[in-house]
């Protein structure tokens, strides 16, 4: 017995894919083409499962903007929020962000990960309760286990099964936290939260939706599912992401309860890493504006969704039980997966390859995300791609 | 509320189709090692268990069973 023993799978796993040849878990984006092509593996592809929704990473006021900042400022904060960390721009970001979301309190965190997992790691602690939608990021389940609280899972998107636990607590349902998310990282599915929010005004306790999929995404001002379902005044927590819509790294948390000012000195992912650098809070201060400006990016982004969803339907692939701009396909064996995600590279469409247990069922899924930025044309190749699945592979001609 | 022996009755019952060939489902029965179980398959099996005695089952619990034996006694202290 050794300390790596239980590393055993992953190696073995590594090491059939090596001797495949095929490294779909770290592959190197060598050059970008634009904010959608790229060199990925030696391979030019369309960048099809990268996350960048409104397809903002090369747009010129953002850089311009970042390179301000790296000039002005410097590379980094070189320290913590709470100790040298906070500069001037950090606080106009979370105004900024309070005021976009209509909250009075926000908070910036270095990473989405470090909201998500500090909000869910120190809201709820010894003594509390977390009731948790099944598939649940890994950022909320490593929280909430951090916190010490008594985690209950609910089935997915299953509003019905959350009332059944909420009433289960009977009391103890005053210091219990709900969690959610809007949009499903993987499914694309989005939560039901008109219902969800109904429950939470039935039975009491707080509600925390992990907006990281759907900001810029869903609702009138793409401030995410919670505008979108008319719920935002039953929501006490919204976390999310710069690293998505928003083309950057990072996290927030806004809410309407004071308390959030005093609870960020509690957060350890808050206090103890870091503050995010100044060329990050500089596009993404650009990135949140553009996304107020420029809703036709959000207009652009569903047309991109429904068009790679409907084509890839049309041509049998089992896909998402919803159009979203996170589009997975589902394959039912493993090496199925792993085969036909290589081909896509080949064929250049870079999507991503999600097996068990980061899938949220027993099978492999090949992810797609869609951008703004993607042209027709981009899109019916990437369908094109996965029609030539359908073909012998002998038949395979990369397509450039 | 239910006792112990209820619980491992249940248990049993759901367990069955995962007992494959030459096994017998004991109490020591060990539920990834022995059995095979996927942590999907272990948490299909305590969302049966929590419909059949209409109770939530904490996650927190779940680093201390291994066997049969260790969920019902996990599951009594539960419903105690």
């Amino acid at each position: 017995m050794s300390l790596f023993d239980k590393f055993q799978p992953i190696v073995e796993i590594r090491a059939e894919l090596q001797k495949l040849g095929i490294m779909p878990f770290g592959a190197v984006t060598e050059k970008f083409l634009s904010a959608t092509e790229a060199i990925v593996n030696g391979h030019k592809v369309i960048l099809a499962g990268t996350n960048n929704y409104l397809g903002l990473t090369f747009d010129p006021e953002c850089i311009a903007a970042a390179k301000k900042a790296v000039e002005e400022q410097g590379t980094g904060t070189t320290g913590s929020r709470m100790a040298n960390g906070t500069f001037a721009e950090h606080v106009k970001l979370e105004q900024e962000l309070a005021a976009y979301f209509d909250r009075k309190h926000s908070i910036v965190f270095s990473t989405g990960y470090a909201a998500t997992m500090g909000m869910g790691s120190t809201l709820a602690g010894a003594g509390d309760v977390i009731v948790l939608d099944a598939d649940s990021h890994a950022s909320i389940y490593d929280g909430v286990r951090l916190g010490g609280a008594e985690v209950i899972r609910f089935r997915h998107n299953n509003a019905a099964d959350l009332e059944k636990r909420l009433r289960r607590l009977g009391d103890r349902v005053d210091n219990t936290l709900i969690i959610v998310e809007g949009i499903y990282s993987m499914l694309g599915d989005q939560a039901p939260l008109a219902d969800i929010a109904e429950v939470k005004r039935k039975y009491g306790g707080l509600l925390l939706v992990d907006e990281a999929h759907s900001l810029g995404m869903l609702g009138e001002h793409g401030r995410g599912a919670a505008e979108a379902a008319g719920v935002e005044d039953d929501v006490d927590f919204i976390v999310g992401t710069f690293s998505k819509s928003l083309s950057a790294i990072g996290g927030y948390c806004v809410s309407n309860h004071a308390e959030l000012e005093a609870i960020c000195f509690a957060i350890r992912s808050y206090i103890f890493t870091a503050s995010p650098s100044p060329s990050v809070i500089a596009s993404t201060r650009v990135a949140l504006r553009l996304m107020q400006e420029r809703p036709e990016l959000r207009v652009r982004l569903w047309e991109n969704a429904h068009r790679l969803y409907d084509g890839l339907k049309q041509l049998g692939f089992a896909v998402s039980p919803q159009v979203s701009p996170v589009i997975a396909v589902t394959i039912g064996e493993r090496d199925q997966a792993i085969s036909w995600w290589n081909e896509l590279m080949q064929r250049g469409a870079y999507v991503n390859l999600v097996m068990p247990p980061a899938s949220p069922t027993s099978d492999s899924l090949l992810r797609c995300s869609v951008s703004a930025a993607h042209s027709n044309e981009q899109i019916d190749r990437i369908i094109a791609a996965f029609a030539a699945l359908q073909t012998p592979a002998a038949d395979c001609d990369p397509i450039r | 509320m239910p006792d112990y022996n209820e619980f491992l009755t249940r248990i049993f019952e759901i367990l069955k189709p995962f007992a494959k060939q030459g096994i017998i489902l004991n109490e020591d029965s060990e539920l990834v090692t022995e059995l095979g179980l996927t942590s999907l398959q272990v948490m299909e099996l305590i969302e049966q268990i929590e419909d059949y005695f209409d109770m939530s089952i904490p996650l927190n619990i779940l680093p201390d069973i291994r066997t049969v034996h260790d969920l019902a006694m996990q599951l009594e202290k539960l419903s105690t």
